[in-house]
Protein backbone atom coordinates (compact mmCIF):
# COMPACT_ATOMS: atom_id res chain seq x y z
CA UNK A 1 0.00 0.00 0.00
CA UNK A 2 1.29 3.44 -0.93
CA UNK A 3 1.86 5.94 1.86
CA UNK A 4 1.00 9.42 0.63
CA UNK A 5 2.12 12.59 2.39
CA UNK A 6 -0.91 14.88 2.41
CA UNK A 7 0.57 18.41 2.63
CA UNK A 8 -2.15 19.31 5.15
CA UNK A 9 -2.65 16.12 7.23
CA UNK A 10 0.64 14.23 6.99
CA UNK A 11 1.34 10.64 5.91
CA UNK A 12 -1.77 8.52 5.31
CA UNK A 13 -2.62 5.22 3.59
CA UNK A 14 -3.39 5.19 -0.12
CA UNK A 15 -7.05 4.26 0.37
CA UNK A 16 -7.79 7.65 1.95
CA UNK A 17 -6.99 9.31 -1.39
CA UNK A 18 -8.41 9.55 -4.90
CA UNK A 19 -6.27 10.08 -7.97
CA UNK A 20 -7.62 12.81 -10.25
CA UNK A 21 -5.45 12.06 -13.29
CA UNK A 22 -2.83 14.16 -15.07
CA UNK A 23 -1.90 17.64 -13.83
CA UNK A 24 -0.94 20.74 -15.76
CA UNK A 25 -3.40 20.23 -18.64
CA UNK A 26 -3.96 23.62 -20.26
CA UNK A 27 -7.59 24.25 -21.20
CA UNK A 28 -7.81 25.48 -24.79
CA UNK A 29 -9.52 28.74 -25.65
CA UNK A 30 -13.21 28.73 -26.65
CA UNK A 31 -12.40 28.97 -30.36
CA UNK A 32 -10.38 25.73 -30.21
CA UNK A 33 -10.90 23.21 -33.01
CA UNK A 34 -12.72 19.94 -32.29
CA UNK A 35 -9.39 18.18 -32.57
CA UNK A 36 -7.68 20.45 -30.03
CA UNK A 37 -10.66 20.10 -27.67
CA UNK A 38 -10.61 16.30 -28.05
CA UNK A 39 -6.87 16.30 -27.34
CA UNK A 40 -7.46 18.28 -24.17
CA UNK A 41 -10.34 16.11 -22.95
CA UNK A 42 -9.12 12.63 -23.82
CA UNK A 43 -5.53 12.29 -25.05
CA UNK A 44 -2.88 11.71 -22.39
CA UNK A 45 0.88 11.08 -22.27
CA UNK A 46 0.21 8.05 -20.03
CA UNK A 47 3.95 7.72 -19.35
CA UNK A 48 5.70 4.57 -18.20
CA UNK A 49 7.84 6.41 -15.68
CA UNK A 50 7.34 9.65 -13.75
CA UNK A 51 3.77 10.99 -13.96
CA UNK A 52 2.64 14.39 -12.68
CA UNK A 53 -0.83 13.85 -11.27
CA UNK A 54 -3.49 15.29 -8.97
CA UNK A 55 -4.57 13.58 -5.80
CA UNK A 56 -7.32 14.46 -3.36
CA UNK A 57 -7.35 13.53 0.31
CA UNK A 58 -10.96 12.40 -0.08
CA UNK A 59 -11.30 10.66 3.31
CA UNK A 60 -9.39 13.39 5.12
CA UNK A 61 -9.17 17.13 4.57
CA UNK A 62 -10.69 16.87 1.08
CA UNK A 63 -8.02 19.07 -0.46
CA UNK A 64 -6.23 18.62 -3.78
CA UNK A 65 -2.47 18.59 -4.34
CA UNK A 66 0.03 17.47 -6.99
CA UNK A 67 2.23 14.37 -6.92
CA UNK A 68 5.20 13.32 -9.05
CA UNK A 69 5.08 9.52 -8.93
CA UNK A 70 6.59 6.62 -10.87
CA UNK A 71 3.92 4.55 -12.62
CA UNK A 72 6.32 1.59 -12.61
CA UNK A 73 7.50 1.45 -8.98
CA UNK A 74 4.78 3.74 -7.48
CA UNK A 75 7.60 5.66 -5.75
CA UNK A 76 6.64 9.25 -4.96
CA UNK A 77 9.34 11.79 -5.81
CA UNK A 78 7.66 15.08 -5.02
CA UNK A 79 4.46 16.52 -3.59
CA UNK A 80 3.60 20.13 -4.41
CA UNK A 81 0.72 22.58 -4.39
CA UNK A 82 -1.99 22.83 -7.03
CA UNK A 83 -0.73 26.15 -8.36
CA UNK A 84 2.98 25.41 -8.08
CA UNK A 85 5.15 24.73 -11.11
CA UNK A 86 6.07 21.06 -11.62
CA UNK A 87 9.49 19.93 -10.40
CA UNK A 88 12.27 19.46 -12.94
CA UNK A 89 11.65 15.90 -14.22
CA UNK A 90 15.27 15.48 -15.28
CA UNK A 91 16.35 15.85 -11.65
CA UNK A 92 13.90 13.32 -10.22
CA UNK B 1 4.94 -34.44 -42.20
CA UNK B 2 8.09 -32.34 -42.10
CA UNK B 3 10.19 -32.56 -38.96
CA UNK B 4 9.35 -29.90 -36.45
CA UNK B 5 5.94 -29.15 -37.99
CA UNK B 6 3.14 -29.36 -35.47
CA UNK B 7 0.92 -32.40 -35.96
CA UNK B 8 -2.85 -32.29 -36.24
CA UNK B 9 -4.37 -33.10 -32.88
CA UNK B 10 -6.92 -35.91 -32.72
CA UNK B 11 -8.19 -38.60 -30.38
CA UNK B 12 -5.95 -41.08 -32.21
CA UNK B 13 -2.95 -38.76 -31.80
CA UNK B 14 -3.65 -38.42 -28.10
CA UNK B 15 -3.82 -42.20 -27.72
CA UNK B 16 -0.58 -42.62 -29.66
CA UNK B 17 1.04 -39.93 -27.51
CA UNK B 18 -0.08 -41.74 -24.36
CA UNK B 19 1.15 -45.14 -25.58
CA UNK B 20 4.60 -43.71 -26.29
CA UNK B 21 4.86 -42.08 -22.88
CA UNK B 22 4.22 -38.55 -24.22
CA UNK B 23 7.84 -38.37 -25.38
CA UNK B 24 7.17 -37.65 -29.05
CA UNK B 25 5.05 -34.49 -29.09
CA UNK B 26 6.30 -31.88 -31.54
CA UNK B 27 6.35 -28.24 -30.40
CA UNK B 28 2.95 -26.64 -31.03
CA UNK B 29 4.45 -23.72 -32.92
CA UNK B 30 7.75 -22.78 -34.52
CA UNK B 31 9.97 -20.29 -32.72
CA UNK B 32 11.46 -17.93 -35.30
CA UNK B 33 14.39 -15.52 -35.57
CA UNK B 34 13.26 -12.33 -37.27
CA UNK B 35 13.83 -11.89 -41.00
CA UNK B 36 14.97 -8.44 -42.16
CA UNK B 37 11.67 -7.71 -43.94
CA UNK B 38 7.98 -8.66 -43.74
CA UNK B 39 4.73 -7.56 -45.31
CA UNK B 40 3.23 -6.97 -41.87
CA UNK B 41 4.75 -6.83 -38.40
CA UNK B 42 2.43 -7.20 -35.40
CA UNK B 43 3.78 -5.72 -32.17
CA UNK B 44 2.42 -7.65 -29.21
CA UNK B 45 2.20 -11.45 -28.90
CA UNK B 46 -0.90 -11.69 -26.77
CA UNK B 47 -4.23 -13.08 -27.89
CA UNK B 48 -5.09 -10.05 -30.03
CA UNK B 49 -1.72 -9.95 -31.81
CA UNK B 50 -1.63 -13.68 -32.46
CA UNK B 51 -5.25 -13.68 -33.66
CA UNK B 52 -4.42 -10.78 -36.00
CA UNK B 53 -1.55 -12.76 -37.51
CA UNK B 54 -3.74 -15.85 -37.90
CA UNK B 55 -6.57 -13.98 -39.65
CA UNK B 56 -4.09 -12.11 -41.88
CA UNK B 57 -2.90 -15.48 -43.15
CA UNK B 58 -6.26 -17.27 -43.08
CA UNK B 59 -8.67 -14.59 -44.32
CA UNK B 60 -6.36 -12.48 -46.48
CA UNK B 61 -3.60 -14.84 -47.63
CA UNK B 62 -0.89 -12.63 -46.12
CA UNK B 63 1.53 -14.95 -44.33
CA UNK B 64 4.78 -13.02 -44.63
CA UNK B 65 4.02 -11.77 -41.14
CA UNK B 66 5.92 -11.56 -37.86
CA UNK B 67 4.48 -11.29 -34.36
CA UNK B 68 7.00 -9.49 -32.16
CA UNK B 69 6.67 -10.11 -28.42
CA UNK B 70 8.79 -8.41 -25.76
CA UNK B 71 8.40 -11.30 -23.29
CA UNK B 72 6.74 -14.62 -24.05
CA UNK B 73 3.49 -15.09 -25.95
CA UNK B 74 0.37 -14.83 -23.85
CA UNK B 75 2.41 -13.55 -20.90
CA UNK B 76 0.71 -10.15 -20.59
CA UNK B 77 -2.99 -9.63 -20.08
CA UNK B 78 -3.84 -12.86 -21.95
CA UNK B 79 -2.21 -14.73 -19.07
CA UNK B 80 -3.55 -12.38 -16.40
CA UNK B 81 -7.28 -12.17 -17.02
CA UNK B 82 -10.23 -14.02 -15.53
CA UNK B 83 -11.16 -15.82 -18.80
CA UNK B 84 -14.75 -14.54 -19.04
CA UNK B 85 -16.46 -14.45 -22.45
CA UNK B 86 -19.75 -12.59 -22.99
CA UNK B 87 -21.46 -10.13 -25.31
CA UNK B 88 -23.85 -8.34 -22.93
CA UNK B 89 -23.28 -4.78 -24.11
CA UNK B 90 -25.75 -1.93 -24.46
CA UNK B 91 -25.21 -0.22 -27.82
CA UNK B 92 -25.75 -1.77 -31.27
CA UNK B 93 -22.15 -1.13 -32.39
CA UNK B 94 -20.74 -2.91 -29.34
CA UNK B 95 -23.33 -5.70 -29.44
CA UNK B 96 -22.39 -6.53 -33.05
CA UNK B 97 -18.68 -6.41 -32.26
CA UNK B 98 -18.71 -8.52 -29.10
CA UNK B 99 -21.30 -10.99 -30.33
CA UNK B 100 -19.27 -11.65 -33.48
CA UNK B 101 -16.37 -12.39 -31.12
CA UNK B 102 -18.43 -14.81 -29.06
CA UNK B 103 -19.64 -16.50 -32.25
CA UNK B 104 -16.02 -16.97 -33.36
CA UNK B 105 -15.19 -18.37 -29.91
CA UNK B 106 -18.02 -20.89 -30.27
CA UNK B 107 -16.29 -22.50 -33.25
CA UNK B 108 -12.68 -21.76 -32.30
CA UNK B 109 -11.61 -25.15 -30.91
CA UNK B 110 -12.63 -26.79 -34.19
CA UNK B 111 -11.20 -24.04 -36.37
CA UNK B 112 -7.82 -23.98 -34.61
CA UNK B 113 -7.72 -27.75 -33.93
CA UNK B 114 -6.89 -26.75 -30.36
CA UNK B 115 -9.20 -27.22 -27.39
CA UNK B 116 -9.78 -23.76 -25.94
CA UNK B 117 -12.08 -25.33 -23.32
CA UNK B 118 -14.93 -22.94 -24.02
CA UNK B 119 -17.54 -23.45 -21.31
CA UNK B 120 -20.79 -21.58 -21.93
CA UNK B 121 -21.93 -21.91 -18.36
CA UNK B 122 -23.84 -18.64 -18.38
CA UNK B 123 -23.03 -15.27 -16.88
CA UNK B 124 -25.33 -13.97 -14.15
CA UNK B 125 -25.47 -10.33 -13.08
CA UNK B 126 -26.91 -9.68 -9.64
CA UNK B 127 -29.38 -6.94 -8.78
CA UNK B 128 -29.21 -5.70 -5.19
CA UNK B 129 -31.78 -2.92 -5.24
CA UNK B 130 -34.96 -1.78 -6.95
CA UNK B 131 -32.78 0.49 -9.09
CA UNK B 132 -30.52 -2.41 -10.06
CA UNK B 133 -33.62 -4.35 -11.16
CA UNK B 134 -34.73 -1.46 -13.37
CA UNK B 135 -31.24 -1.02 -14.79
CA UNK B 136 -31.00 -4.73 -15.56
CA UNK B 137 -34.39 -4.79 -17.27
CA UNK B 138 -33.13 -2.01 -19.47
CA UNK B 139 -29.83 -3.82 -20.03
CA UNK B 140 -31.44 -7.17 -20.91
CA UNK B 141 -33.96 -5.40 -23.16
CA UNK B 142 -31.16 -3.56 -24.96
CA UNK B 143 -29.45 -6.90 -25.57
CA UNK B 144 -32.65 -8.43 -26.94
CA UNK B 145 -33.19 -5.41 -29.18
CA UNK B 146 -29.71 -6.15 -30.54
CA UNK B 147 -30.65 -9.78 -31.15
CA UNK B 148 -28.69 -11.25 -28.23
CA UNK B 149 -30.56 -13.54 -25.85
CA UNK B 150 -30.80 -12.46 -22.21
CA UNK B 151 -33.20 -13.56 -19.48
CA UNK B 152 -34.26 -11.71 -16.38
CA UNK B 153 -34.02 -13.79 -13.21
CA UNK B 154 -35.99 -13.69 -9.98
CA UNK B 155 -34.22 -14.05 -6.66
CA UNK B 156 -35.34 -17.70 -6.53
CA UNK B 157 -33.94 -18.40 -9.99
CA UNK B 158 -30.61 -16.86 -9.00
CA UNK B 159 -30.64 -19.13 -5.95
CA UNK B 160 -31.21 -22.21 -8.09
CA UNK B 161 -28.27 -21.28 -10.33
CA UNK B 162 -25.90 -20.48 -7.46
CA UNK B 163 -27.06 -21.80 -4.09
CA UNK B 164 -23.79 -20.78 -2.43
CA UNK B 165 -24.78 -17.11 -2.70
CA UNK B 166 -26.02 -15.36 0.42
CA UNK B 167 -29.71 -15.05 -0.50
CA UNK B 168 -30.92 -13.95 2.91
CA UNK B 169 -32.70 -10.59 3.19
CA UNK B 170 -30.19 -9.67 5.90
CA UNK B 171 -27.22 -9.87 3.53
CA UNK B 172 -25.05 -6.74 3.36
CA UNK B 173 -26.34 -6.29 -0.20
CA UNK B 174 -29.49 -8.45 -0.47
CA UNK B 175 -30.00 -10.18 -3.82
CA UNK B 176 -33.32 -9.25 -5.44
CA UNK B 177 -32.81 -10.84 -8.84
CA UNK B 178 -30.63 -10.39 -11.86
CA UNK B 179 -30.22 -11.47 -15.44
CA UNK B 180 -28.30 -14.07 -17.36
CA UNK B 181 -26.60 -14.34 -20.72
CA UNK B 182 -26.61 -18.11 -21.14
CA UNK B 183 -24.08 -18.07 -23.99
CA UNK B 184 -21.56 -16.32 -21.74
CA UNK B 185 -19.00 -18.31 -19.80
CA UNK B 186 -15.29 -18.98 -19.71
CA UNK B 187 -12.51 -20.23 -21.98
CA UNK B 188 -8.98 -21.36 -21.26
CA UNK B 189 -6.87 -18.23 -21.71
CA UNK B 190 -3.51 -19.90 -22.42
CA UNK B 191 -5.15 -22.23 -24.94
CA UNK B 192 -6.51 -19.25 -26.85
CA UNK B 193 -3.01 -17.75 -27.18
CA UNK B 194 -1.34 -21.09 -27.96
CA UNK B 195 -4.08 -22.18 -30.35
CA UNK B 196 -3.82 -18.99 -32.39
CA UNK B 197 0.00 -19.15 -32.25
CA UNK B 198 0.02 -22.73 -33.50
CA UNK B 199 -2.49 -22.07 -36.26
CA UNK B 200 -0.69 -18.90 -37.38
CA UNK B 201 2.68 -20.65 -37.27
CA UNK B 202 1.31 -23.46 -39.48
CA UNK B 203 0.30 -20.84 -42.04
CA UNK B 204 3.85 -19.45 -42.14
CA UNK B 205 3.74 -16.63 -39.58
CA UNK B 206 6.97 -16.00 -37.65
CA UNK B 207 6.53 -15.71 -33.89
CA UNK B 208 9.48 -13.90 -32.32
CA UNK B 209 9.72 -13.85 -28.53
CA UNK B 210 12.04 -11.78 -26.30
CA UNK B 211 12.06 -9.08 -28.95
CA UNK B 212 11.44 -5.57 -27.67
CA UNK B 213 10.56 -2.66 -29.94
CA UNK B 214 12.84 0.30 -29.15
CA UNK B 215 11.78 2.65 -31.89
CA UNK B 216 10.19 3.07 -35.31
CA UNK B 217 12.26 3.77 -38.42
CA UNK B 218 10.67 6.77 -40.08
CA UNK B 219 10.86 7.79 -43.74
CA UNK B 220 8.98 10.95 -44.59
CA UNK B 221 6.48 10.64 -41.76
CA UNK B 222 5.80 6.96 -42.44
CA UNK B 223 7.03 4.05 -40.35
CA UNK B 224 9.03 1.65 -42.53
CA UNK B 225 10.64 -0.46 -39.83
CA UNK B 226 11.17 -1.07 -36.16
CA UNK B 227 14.35 -1.04 -34.13
CA UNK B 228 14.51 -3.99 -31.76
CA UNK B 229 17.03 -5.67 -29.48
CA UNK B 230 17.34 -8.28 -32.29
CA UNK B 231 18.11 -5.64 -34.90
CA UNK B 232 15.99 -3.66 -37.33
CA UNK B 233 12.94 -5.27 -38.99
CA UNK B 234 11.28 -3.59 -41.95
CA UNK B 235 7.69 -3.97 -43.06
CA UNK B 236 5.00 -2.38 -45.23
CA UNK B 237 2.53 -2.08 -42.37
CA UNK B 238 2.52 -2.40 -38.61
CA UNK B 239 -0.19 -3.51 -36.23
CA UNK B 240 0.04 -2.59 -32.55
CA UNK B 241 -1.79 -4.89 -30.15
CA UNK B 242 -0.10 -4.06 -26.87
CA UNK B 243 -2.99 -3.35 -24.45
CA UNK B 244 -1.66 -1.45 -21.43
CA UNK B 245 1.57 -0.62 -23.24
CA UNK B 246 -0.14 0.97 -26.27
CA UNK B 247 0.81 4.50 -25.15
CA UNK B 248 4.47 3.48 -24.84
CA UNK B 249 4.52 2.27 -28.46
CA UNK B 250 2.50 5.26 -29.65
CA UNK B 251 5.08 7.55 -28.06
CA UNK B 252 7.87 5.75 -29.95
CA UNK B 253 5.89 6.35 -33.14
CA UNK B 254 5.30 10.01 -32.26
CA UNK B 255 1.62 10.20 -31.37
CA UNK B 256 -0.62 10.03 -28.30
CA UNK B 257 -3.69 7.96 -27.49
CA UNK B 258 -6.80 8.61 -25.36
CA UNK B 259 -5.64 5.79 -23.07
CA UNK B 260 -4.71 5.58 -19.41
CA UNK B 261 -3.04 2.43 -18.09
CA UNK B 262 -4.28 0.95 -14.83
CA UNK B 263 -3.56 -2.24 -12.90
CA UNK B 264 -6.49 -4.65 -12.78
CA UNK B 265 -6.03 -7.39 -10.24
CA UNK B 266 -7.47 -10.83 -9.81
CA UNK B 267 -6.95 -13.73 -7.47
CA UNK B 268 -7.49 -17.46 -7.37
CA UNK B 269 -8.13 -19.73 -4.42
CA UNK B 270 -6.97 -23.22 -3.64
CA UNK B 271 -8.99 -25.80 -5.62
CA UNK B 272 -12.18 -26.97 -3.96
CA UNK B 273 -14.99 -29.35 -4.88
CA UNK B 274 -17.52 -28.21 -7.51
CA UNK B 275 -19.54 -25.37 -6.00
CA UNK B 276 -20.31 -22.86 -8.72
CA UNK B 277 -21.12 -23.85 -12.31
CA UNK B 278 -21.91 -20.39 -13.63
CA UNK B 279 -20.24 -16.97 -13.56
CA UNK B 280 -21.58 -14.55 -10.94
CA UNK B 281 -20.96 -10.84 -11.37
CA UNK B 282 -22.22 -8.22 -8.96
CA UNK B 283 -21.96 -4.60 -10.06
CA UNK B 284 -23.11 -3.69 -6.54
CA UNK B 285 -20.27 -5.33 -4.63
CA UNK B 286 -17.87 -4.84 -7.52
CA UNK B 287 -16.64 -8.43 -7.65
CA UNK B 288 -17.22 -11.43 -9.90
CA UNK B 289 -16.51 -15.09 -9.34
CA UNK B 290 -16.28 -18.28 -11.37
CA UNK B 291 -14.86 -21.72 -10.64
CA UNK B 292 -12.13 -23.02 -12.93
CA UNK B 293 -12.12 -26.59 -14.22
CA UNK B 294 -9.34 -27.28 -11.71
CA UNK B 295 -11.68 -26.20 -8.91
CA UNK B 296 -10.11 -22.85 -8.06
CA UNK B 297 -12.40 -19.92 -7.39
CA UNK B 298 -11.33 -17.20 -9.85
CA UNK B 299 -12.12 -13.74 -8.51
CA UNK B 300 -11.86 -10.39 -10.21
CA UNK B 301 -13.05 -6.91 -9.33
CA UNK B 302 -12.29 -3.22 -9.52
CA UNK B 303 -9.32 -1.32 -10.88
CA UNK B 304 -6.57 0.22 -8.83
CA UNK B 305 -7.70 3.72 -9.77
CA UNK B 306 -4.37 5.42 -10.37
CA UNK B 307 -2.12 5.11 -13.45
CA UNK B 308 0.19 2.12 -13.19
CA UNK B 309 2.44 -0.13 -15.26
CA UNK B 310 3.45 -2.20 -12.24
CA UNK B 311 1.60 -5.48 -13.04
CA UNK B 312 0.76 -5.86 -9.37
CA UNK B 313 -2.30 -4.70 -7.52
CA UNK B 314 -2.33 -2.70 -4.32
CA UNK B 315 -3.20 -4.32 -1.02
CA UNK B 316 -6.00 -1.79 -0.43
CA UNK B 317 -7.92 -2.94 -3.52
CA UNK B 318 -7.10 -6.59 -2.84
CA UNK B 319 -8.75 -6.20 0.54
CA UNK B 320 -11.82 -4.59 -1.05
CA UNK B 321 -12.10 -7.47 -3.54
CA UNK B 322 -12.04 -10.06 -0.77
CA UNK B 323 -14.64 -8.10 1.22
CA UNK B 324 -16.88 -7.84 -1.86
CA UNK B 325 -16.56 -11.57 -2.53
CA UNK B 326 -17.43 -12.48 1.06
CA UNK B 327 -20.48 -10.21 0.91
CA UNK B 328 -21.77 -12.51 -1.86
CA UNK B 329 -20.34 -15.85 -0.69
CA UNK B 330 -19.93 -15.89 3.11
CA UNK B 331 -18.90 -19.56 2.89
CA UNK B 332 -15.62 -18.51 1.26
CA UNK B 333 -14.37 -16.96 4.51
CA UNK B 334 -12.14 -19.98 5.19
CA UNK B 335 -10.89 -20.23 1.62
CA UNK B 336 -7.17 -19.71 1.12
CA UNK B 337 -5.98 -17.68 -1.85
CA UNK B 338 -3.17 -19.21 -3.89
CA UNK B 339 -2.23 -16.41 -6.23
CA UNK B 340 -2.92 -12.73 -6.74
CA UNK B 341 -1.74 -10.74 -9.73
CA UNK B 342 -2.52 -7.75 -11.94
CA UNK B 343 -2.52 -6.94 -15.62
CA UNK B 344 -2.06 -3.47 -17.09
CA UNK B 345 -5.24 -2.48 -18.89
CA UNK B 346 -5.71 0.28 -21.45
CA UNK B 347 -8.73 2.25 -20.29
CA UNK B 348 -10.45 4.68 -22.66
CA UNK B 349 -13.03 7.26 -21.58
CA UNK B 350 -15.96 5.52 -23.24
CA UNK B 351 -14.80 1.98 -22.32
CA UNK B 352 -14.83 1.03 -26.01
CA UNK B 353 -11.94 -0.13 -28.16
CA UNK B 354 -9.96 1.58 -30.89
CA UNK B 355 -9.38 -0.57 -34.00
CA UNK B 356 -7.95 1.14 -37.05
CA UNK B 357 -5.74 3.92 -38.38
CA UNK B 358 -3.34 6.07 -36.36
CA UNK B 359 -1.74 9.43 -37.27
CA UNK B 360 1.08 7.38 -38.85
CA UNK B 361 -0.10 6.08 -42.26
CA UNK B 362 1.57 2.66 -41.95
CA UNK B 363 0.68 1.97 -38.30
CA UNK B 364 -2.70 0.51 -37.28
CA UNK B 365 -3.78 -0.13 -33.73
CA UNK B 366 -6.01 -2.40 -31.70
CA UNK B 367 -6.31 -1.09 -28.14
CA UNK B 368 -8.64 0.38 -25.55
CA UNK B 369 -10.34 -2.88 -24.56
CA UNK B 370 -9.59 -1.88 -21.00
CA UNK B 371 -10.84 -4.40 -18.49
CA UNK B 372 -12.46 -6.69 -21.07
CA UNK B 373 -9.98 -7.64 -23.78
CA UNK B 374 -10.04 -11.41 -23.47
CA UNK B 375 -13.60 -11.87 -24.74
CA UNK B 376 -12.72 -9.71 -27.75
CA UNK B 377 -9.60 -11.56 -28.91
CA UNK B 378 -11.20 -13.20 -31.98
CA UNK B 379 -12.91 -10.04 -33.23
CA UNK B 380 -9.94 -7.83 -32.33
CA UNK B 381 -7.71 -10.02 -34.48
CA UNK B 382 -10.30 -10.32 -37.25
CA UNK B 383 -10.86 -6.57 -37.61
CA UNK B 384 -7.22 -5.48 -37.19
CA UNK B 385 -6.20 -8.04 -39.83
CA UNK B 386 -8.87 -6.64 -42.14
CA UNK B 387 -7.64 -3.05 -41.95
CA UNK B 388 -3.97 -4.15 -42.22
CA UNK B 389 -4.72 -6.22 -45.31
CA UNK B 390 -7.14 -3.95 -47.14
CA UNK B 391 -6.42 -0.47 -45.79
CA UNK B 392 -10.15 -0.13 -45.07
CA UNK B 393 -11.92 -0.46 -41.77
CA UNK B 394 -13.90 -3.63 -41.20
CA UNK B 395 -17.62 -2.67 -40.98
CA UNK B 396 -17.67 -3.97 -37.38
CA UNK B 397 -14.82 -1.59 -36.48
CA UNK B 398 -16.10 1.47 -38.35
CA UNK B 399 -17.54 3.08 -35.21
CA UNK B 400 -14.42 2.39 -33.14
CA UNK B 401 -11.96 4.85 -34.66
CA UNK B 402 -9.64 7.37 -32.98
CA UNK B 403 -11.65 10.03 -34.83
CA UNK B 404 -14.52 9.67 -32.36
CA UNK B 405 -12.55 11.52 -29.69
CA UNK B 406 -12.75 14.74 -31.70
CA UNK B 407 -16.15 14.17 -33.35
CA UNK B 408 -17.72 13.37 -29.97
CA UNK B 409 -19.34 10.18 -31.30
CA UNK B 410 -18.39 8.17 -28.21
CA UNK B 411 -19.84 4.73 -27.50
CA UNK B 412 -20.10 4.83 -23.75
CA UNK B 413 -20.12 1.27 -22.46
CA UNK B 414 -18.99 2.12 -18.92
CA UNK B 415 -22.18 0.60 -17.54
CA UNK B 416 -21.71 -2.69 -19.39
CA UNK B 417 -17.97 -3.05 -18.89
CA UNK B 418 -18.73 -4.97 -15.71
CA UNK B 419 -15.89 -3.39 -13.74
CA UNK B 420 -16.12 -0.11 -11.88
CA UNK B 421 -13.99 2.50 -13.66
Amino acid sequence: MMQIQCPYCGVRDENEFLCGGSSHLARPTLDATDRAWGEYLFFRDNPKGVHLERWRHAQGCGRWFNVARSTVTHEIFAIYGMTEAPPDLARL
Amino acid sequence: MAAGMPMKYSAWGLLRGALTGHRNWAPAWREAAPKPRYDVVIVGGGGHGLATAYYLAKNHGISNVAVIERGWIGGGNTGRNTTIVRSNYLYPESARLYDFSLTLYENLSRELNFNIMLSQRGLVLLAHSRHDLDAMSRWANAMRMNGIAADLLTREQVGELAPALDLSPRARLPILGGFIQRRGGTARHDAVAWGYARAASRLGVDIVQNCEVRGFIDEGGRAVGIETNLGPIRAERFGIAAAGHSSVLAKLAGFRLPVTSYALQALVSEPIKPLLDTVILSPGTGAYVSQSDKGEMVIGAMLDLFPSYAQRGSFAVGQAIVAATLAMFPAFSRLRMLRQWAGIVDVVHDSSPIIGATPNPSIFINCGWGTGGFKAIPVGGWTLAHVLATGRNHPLAEAFQLERFSSGRLIDEAAASGIAH
